[in-house]
């Protein structure tokens, strides 16, 4: 599973905010938060399959806490993203338009 | 019709009742023995006559793997209302309870969720005041 794929859906982006927002979540807990606080009503078992999805892609982790199955959020497979199209430091050469306006 | 009874399934009676009283603060309706198990109701100091909590044994072989099917998932046996979540989480903390979910603000209302120790999440609810 590429990333980018995980993070194309909008109700798996709304996954990942919420993991960030706190770590370390049931199930139960992120859908509580989507529905209450994102509108999206999904089922139990979709969100579940979004997660299995994300954890495929290395965007989540799970682990067991007692006997409850807790979830993470994983930054670390993102830094492909700007490794593969860097952000450049140089302001006045990220746009073209800028640049030929210079010289 | 009324409701006038709601339960939880424990998978110890004499440890839930010392939860659910010593801990939660609720009060004993009924402990009445019938043999191996005993008919065991809980209400809250707050509304003495309102709805009973039976702690119901997980005697029946279907009970135990549906209890661990809720808890692995977070999802709560049963849910009671109080005034302030932040509070109870405090209260509750202090005497050793374990919070899955501490206080979370969902808009309308702020919940949380602990371990009861006898086999289930329990949720807490405080309904939001009109701002």
């Amino acid at each position: 599973m590429d990333i980018y794929r995980a993070i194309a859906d909008p109700t798996r982006r709304a996954i990942l905010d919420e993991l960030v927002d706190r770590s370390g979540q049931t199930l139960f807990e992120l859908c509580a938060r989507l529905t209450m606080k994102h509108g999206i009503n999904s089922s139990r078992q979709a969100i579940s399959q979004h997660l299995d999805v994300l954890e495929a892609a290395g965007l989540v982790r799970t682990r067991r806490e007692g006997r409850s199955k807790l979830h993470w959020f994983v930054g670390a497979p993102l830094k492909a993203i700007g490794e593969r199209w860097p952000i450049s430091t140089d302001d006045s050469i990220s746009d073209p338009t800028e640049e030929d306006n210079q010289q | 019709m009324r409701l006038n009874l709601t339960g939880v399934f424990v998978d110890d009676q004499q440890k839930a009742l010392h939860f659910y009283t010593e801990i939660l603060g609720f009060r004993i309706r009924h402990n009445i023995p019938l043999g191996e198990y005993a008919w065991i109701t809980v209400v809250s100091e707050e509304a003495p006559e309102g709805t009973e909590l039976l702690l119901e044994p997980d005697a029946h072989p279907a009970v135990p793997p549906f209890m661990k099917a809720l808890v692995e998932d977070g999802i709560p046996a049963n849910s009671f209302a109080v005034d302030d979540v932040a509070a109870e989480h405090e209260r509750l903390v202090a005497k050793g309870v374990r919070f899955v979910q501490p206080p979370t603000d969902l808009g309308t209302v702020i919940t949380a969720v602990f371990d009861d120790t006898c086999g289930n999440l329990i949720q807490i609810v405080e309904q939001k005041g009109q701002p």
